[in-house]
């Protein structure tokens, strides 16, 4: 249980998809300029997440690996399927997105507007797909383990999103110079608060 | 229609996302590569060699496939295009550089979801014939590439004092060394790769002030 919580906090503060990572920059700074719409896209992400997340894991335990197919017979055991990782990853990612869609049209369909073409779009967010990829690195034991990090990461990245979409809507306001009005200052903003975020890493839980 | 080429027209395709429909600092696409694998100069180069070549096939492959892709999975269609393509690149990255690929790890397989490939595939190569295709792949990801050198080439110098693996700045200027110098270990950090590109933005946006937002 502790290990659980220890693998929540980590992901989302000190191994922040956006300030660590850099994921998901594109719909980040595409979609923060009101909050509402940066809370909606963010939620979808954080769903998105904890379900590919830990069916990837399985998928990569269970037939992707070296030697992962011994369950379906001996002769299996030499089997490397791990070149296949990007393809089966992306796949799976993208029939979760139009189930998501789905659901997001039947049951907030005020949401599904506003959202538009991004909500198709997480699909190609590299968060998603980079959530998953670390799942090599990370080394879990159980799927358990996975779907915290899931959960963990998209709510890292609801964090951020909602953080700069409050910040830009404050800026609306402020006196930038023109040049660096708009896509400028976000960058050099969002530089600002993963610096912020660097504090957080050395801490050890 | 049939133009030569090399047309004014087509050399344009190569040109304009250089400066003024640059990926990265215009059409803000390809964000999350240009900043995580900057901090040296050698995987900049790595990646933008990779994501020209794999802009480049997947743009021909979706323009000679585009009269027969049903609409509703083109996406997919994509996906799985893009998809084989980086397979095949990740793979030859390992068996030729592999120290590189190492240190790129993860961004290799993210180049799937690069958007500057969904972006150009959907807004240039779904309308337009291979050559055109090929060429706009190939500006494309020339435009990402520059961005991703300068960032590259300032963290790095700055941050680490050498270029390519190769000291620039002589060991006798540093302050252990009893000179004056000493790195400047904040650009090695991700958060100032945004922030250079941040200055980088302004820059571009003060030369050319059509690009200005309101």
């Amino acid at each position: 249980m502790e290990n659980l919580i220890n693998i929540f906090v980590k992901s989302i503060f000190i191994e922040n998809m956006v300030f660590a990572y850099f994921f998901g920059m594109c719909s980040y700074l595409a979609v923060s300029k009101k909050v509402s719409t940066a809370t909606g896209l963010g939620i979808a992400v954080v769903f998105v997440l904890g379900i590919t997340v830990p069916v990837n894991y399985l998928l990569e335990k269970y037939v992707l690996t070296e030697g992962a197919l011994v369950w379906l017979g001996k002769d299996f055991a030499g089997v490397d399927l791990s070149f296949l990782r990007f393809i089966m990853f992306i796949a799976i990612i993208a029939s979760m997105v139009q189930l998501v869609e789905m659901i997001v049209e039947k049951f907030a369909p005020t949401l599904y507007n506003q959202l538009g073409i991004f909500l198709p779009l997480i699909a190609v967010n590299c968060a998603i797909l980079g959530g998953s990829l670390f799942l090599q690195q990370k080394a879990f034991v159980n799927a358990g383990e996975a779907t915290v990090y899931g959960i963990g990461s998209g709510i890292g990245w609801l964090l951020a999103i909602v953080g700069i979409a409050a910040i830009r809507e404050k800026i609306e306001y402020s006196n930038v110079p023109a040049p660096l009005r708009g896509l400028g200052i976000t960058f050099i903003v969002t530089g600002l608060m993963g610096l912020a975020f660097m504090g957080f890493s050395g801490i050890k839980l | 229609m049939s133009d030569p080429l090399f047309s004014k027209k087509n050399l344009k395709l190569l040109t304009t996302p250089l400066s003024d429909s640059n990926p990265i600092t215009v059409q803000v696409l390809g964000i999350c590569s240009a900043l995580a694998v900057t901090a040296q100069l050698k995987p900049a180069i790595v990646m933008t060699l990779s994501v020209m070549a794999v802009l480049a096939l997947a743009n021909v492959i979706i323009s000679l496939l585009r009269n027969t892709i049903p609409t509703r999975i083109r996406i997919i269609v994509q996906l799985v295009v893009v998809a084989a393509l980086v397979i095949l690149v990740d793979q030859v990255l390992r068996a030729y550089v592999y120290d590189v690929s190492k240190q790129l790890s993860v961004f290799v397989g993210l180049i799937i979801t690069n958007c500057i490939l969904m972006g150009r595939l959907e807004a240039f190569a779904l309308g337009n014939r291979p050559w055109q295709s090929f060429l706009d792949g190939i500006g494309n990801a020339a435009g990402y590439g520059i961005i991703l050198i300068i960032v590259a080439v300032i963290r790095e110098i700055l941050g680490s004092g050498s270029l390519m693996g190769y000291k620039l700045i002589p060991d006798s200027w540093y302050i252990v060394n009893g000179g004056f110098y000493s790195n400047n270990g904040l650009m090695v950090l991700s958060p100032m790769a945004l922030i250079v590109v941040g200055i980088i933005i302004w820059v571009q946006r003060s030369c050319s002030r059509k690009l200005i937002e309101n």
